[in-house]
């Protein structure tokens, strides 16, 4: 294309000039004209062969019977078809053999890792190492009890869910609201940084730990191991859901918190909830 | 007496603007409505100030007007800088999250300053570059001064006006949430006020050209400014909340808001970035080049092939979505054959240097030309290519999009900008030469690798996280979280800023070189008589 018409180099210009700008009356690149031509007859064809012109009340189908719905609804139903024995095993053995089938077990871990970068990581992270509020799934502590079963409860009925009769609520007191004093705030505060650390003044350790046992003990037990049961963290593992520092624990003990988690049987198959409390369950920390 | 009259017009828009700040009911309506009241008093006092003193009485018809024109190129130059330099910001707030600071959240975030970035490069520094190149070639190929009198130096003060009101706006919340057409409903009032009147400035002037045909650049420059009021038009229809506060709601909504959008916004591409620019390009390619254009017949055609297809394309920035696929498949045909069009512009650009390539050895402006119309056709070819239904599921929501974009207005837009703008300043102010040809080369180097930069690293991280997506293993579930693909990005996201640095070095170093120009480069006669050709 390069040589033909540019080195006749006396092509005639139209004439015209403008500002000294005059133009050659060199013919349409031959390749340039027949590629669109050539674009054109596909376009014509492609409107044909998929859906294409609008009428009044609908348009023309494409002879290929195309359709970006069909097109989903086929490779969802391919999966599906491919996956329901297995899910449907899934979904109804005993929780606590899924771990000794290799075959049910490498499923599930596959598929709840799935579930778990779609529904659970902007939480806990897409390494399910949790934020501040949000707790790490790695480790071996657990507000709600780590084996398969109660993982599986947790991520089925959610966190404080109201709509959900079997949700884990539990709810601590807002200490400040006429509970206790500011300085048996400031104590309790010191004498729970001192079950896994240093407190901040340590003169007070003692008068915090009356307060603890009088209003604290009754959920997070007399040596502060908390309570399953209830919800009630352990203070003494230097494992922190919202941080160990003064000025947080005060917050918490003087507002209290109320994390929530959605209730994730309304979304999930009980397959994708027993895959997902699988996955957790292996991360590392399970029961 | 027509100063009277405007006198009392721009106290009664003072007075309304002020009364208007005075009961808004948001801070960016207030904000945006004293700047307007201050604009109209800056106005009033120099209206006034002329007022009863001797009118000039030279005939000026036969000079050309191009005092606007230099308020047009400086323009372009500064707004160029801010848009780059806003650029760069979110480029690095991107990689490095951090800088979202804390006292600019609501502010300077992200959030608010990316429409601030896109719309300072497209409509302040492309719409500037728009204006004043299309005040000028309109005036030569014409052989006519700008119709309408000081109407022109209204459009450029207030397109100005323009964006500060939208720009104050996005920093302070006001946004319609559509992709480059953000600004709330009273700016959009003003802009088509003032871009009404920009097209009677252009037109007036073809009307009353000496020439006797008018030139490919018009036509192009025309199909811009004729159809960027169609689509500004269409795409805000939106009823205020109140006339004292910024919000409005949209007329259209759900898939056929999404639909006006899109129409709208690869609209902004087509005609704003394309066909106003290919006017530049009909002009300053030979000019610089000293050489005739190469085919008249293939600027006829591709012209109006380009005009006809554009404007259907815009559903394939909606592949895959609530818009049903019949339209889906139109926008990607209507793509497709655009591409053959789209290169009838660079084959036009490239062929008309066929007899002059070894300008490209001497003179940097025309390699700068040139590399613009290499990244105009890589761009048109891209396109096409990302329309087609299976590219665009990889590349859909990927930043190849991104990429895509910034090889087109970096390599294209910015580049035959730079180009005119060289082209322009030493005539404009009557200067033999440039200050320094070889600052061009260090500013063309600088904004070569730049895009390669900013586009190589895209195309990477897009494909990349495209293909993350989409990842599934053998029992057909999700690999890699949202999350992953983003951290994943993170060195691409780095490379990226430098480009964009690099970019914006380039532009500060032009900036440089055209002020040292005016300064100290050697005066000549002026020459903006008004001589036709023929």
């Amino acid at each position: 294309m390069a040589k033909k018409p540019v080195q006749k180099q006396e092509v005639e210009t139209t004439g015209h000039s403008w500002d000294g700008i005059e133009e050659f009356n060199n013919p349409l690149p031959k390749w340039w004209l027949y590629t669109l031509y050539v674009c054109i007859i596909w376009a014509v064809w492609y409107s044909i062969a998929y859906p294409a012109w609008p009428g009044i009340k609908s348009a023309t189908a494409g002879y290929l019977g195309w359709s970006t719905r069909a097109l989903v609804a086929e490779e969802i139903a391919e999966v599906e078809g491919r996956n329901a024995a297995i899910n449907e095993k899934l979904a109804t053995v005993e929780l606590a053999s899924i771990a000794t089938d290799p075959e049910l077990k490498t499923y599930a871990t596959s598929s709840g890792a799935a579930v778990f970068k779609t529904w659970c990581a902007q939480c806990h992270g897409s390494g399910a190492a949790g934020a501040v509020g949000y707790p790490n799934l790695q480790d071996d502590d657990w507000l709600w009890g780590g084996s398969v079963e109660e993982i599986r409860t947790t991520v089925a009925h959610g966190i404080r869910q109201e709509t959900d009769d079997d949700t884990r609520f539990s709810e601590m007191p807002a200490f400040g609201d006429d509970y206790l004093e500011p300085e048996q705030i400031d104590a309790v505060v010191n004498y729970v940084m001192s079950l896994s650390g240093e407190p901040k003044d340590a003169s007070v350790v003692a008068a915090g730990m009356e307060v603890f046992a009088e209003d604290c003990a009754s959920c997070h037990a007399e040596d502060g191991t908390g309570d399953r049961e209830q919800g009630a963290p352990n203070l003494t593992d230097a494992i922190w859901l919202y941080g160990g520092d003064y000025d947080t624990v005060k917050e918490t003990v003087t507002f209290s918190r109320f994390g929530v988690m959605p209730d994730w049987n309304e979304r999930l198959t009980e397959a994708q909830v027993r895959a997902v409390a699988t996955y957790v369950h292996q991360l590392g920390g399970g029961e | 007496m027509g100063n009277y009259i405007k006198l009392v017009v721009l106290g009664l828009v003072a007075l309304f603007a002020l009364i208007a700040a005075n009961f808004g009911r948001d801070l960016a309506y207030q904000v945006n409505f004293i700047t307007f009241a201050l604009a109209a008093i800056v106005a009033f006092v120099y209206t006034l100030r002329n007022t009863g003193e001797p009118v000039s009485t030279v005939d000026l018809s036969g000079e050309y007007m191009d005092g606007v024109v230099r308020a047009g190129v400086i323009a372009t130059a500064f707004w160029g800088v801010v848009g780059f330099l806003v650029g760069v910001t979110i480029a690095f707030q991107l990689a490095f999250p951090v800088l979202n600071f804390d006292w600019a959240q609501g502010y300077a975030n992200f959030g608010r300053l990316r429409p601030l970035h896109t719309s300072a490069v497209i409509f302040a520094f492309g719409g500037n570059a728009l204006i004043a190149t299309s005040f000028y070639v309109v005036q030569r190929t014409s052989a006519a001064r700008l119709w309408g009198g000081n109407l022109a130096w209204f459009v450029f003060w207030g397109f100005q006006l323009f964006i500060v009101l939208a720009a104050t706006g996005y920093l302070l919340g006001a946004t319609q949430s559509k992709e480059y057409a953000e600004p709330e409903w009273y700016t959009d009032h003003w802009l088509t006020i003032v871009w009404v009147s920009y097209l009677a400035v252009f037109i007036g002037t073809l009307v009353k050209r000496k020439e006797p045909h008018i030139y490919v650049a018009n036509w192009f420059y025309l199909s811009f400014i004729l159809t960027v009021a169609m689509l500004h038009l269409v795409n805000n229809l939106s009823i205020p909340v109140s006339i004292y506060g910024s919000k409005s709601v949209q007329v259209f909504s759900g898939v056929q808001d999404a639909m006006v959008q899109w129409w709208y916004g690869h609209n902004a591409v087509g005609f704003f970035l394309t066909a106003g620019f290919l006017g530049m390009m009909y002009y300053f390619v030979p000019k610089q080049a000293e050489r005739p254009i190469f085919s008249y017949k293939l600027s006829i055609i591709h012209f109006w092939a380009l005009i006809f297809l554009y404007i259907w394309a815009g559903p394939h920035h909606l592949h895959y979505t609530a818009l049903p696929d019949w339209a889906a498949t139109l926008g990607m045909v209507f793509s497709i054959v655009l591409w053959m069009p789209s290169w009838g512009g660079m084959i036009n650009g490239l062929m008309t240097l066929s007899g002059a390539w070894d300008k490209l050895r001497t003179d940097p402006i025309i390699r700068m030309m040139v590399i613009s119309v290499g990244f105009y056709g890589m761009s048109t070819f891209e396109g096409p290519m990302m329309s087609i239904r299976a590219v665009n599921s990889l590349s859909h929501y990927t930043d190849w999009t991104i990429g895509h974009v910034h090889s087109g207005a970096l390599g294209w837009n910015g580049m035959i900008t730079f180009g005119a703008l060289y082209f322009l300043v030493p005539k404009l102010w009557n200067k033999e030469r440039l200050y320094s040809l070889s600052l061009v080369s260090w500013h063309f180097w600088l904004a070569t690798i730049g895009i390669i930069l900013y586009a190589a690293s895209m195309w990477v991280t897009g494909i990349m996280e495209g293909l993350m997506w989409r990842e599934v293993d053998a029992n057909g579930f999700l690999v890699n979280s949202f999350a992953d693909t983003v951290s994943a990005k993170f060195p691409m996201y780095v490379v990226r800023g430098l480009g964009g640095l690099m970019f914006l070095g380039g532009a500060l170093i032009m900036c440089y070189n055209l002020w040292m120009t005016v300064k100290r480069s050697p005066a000549v006669e002026a020459t903006n008589h008004v001589v036709p050709a023929e």
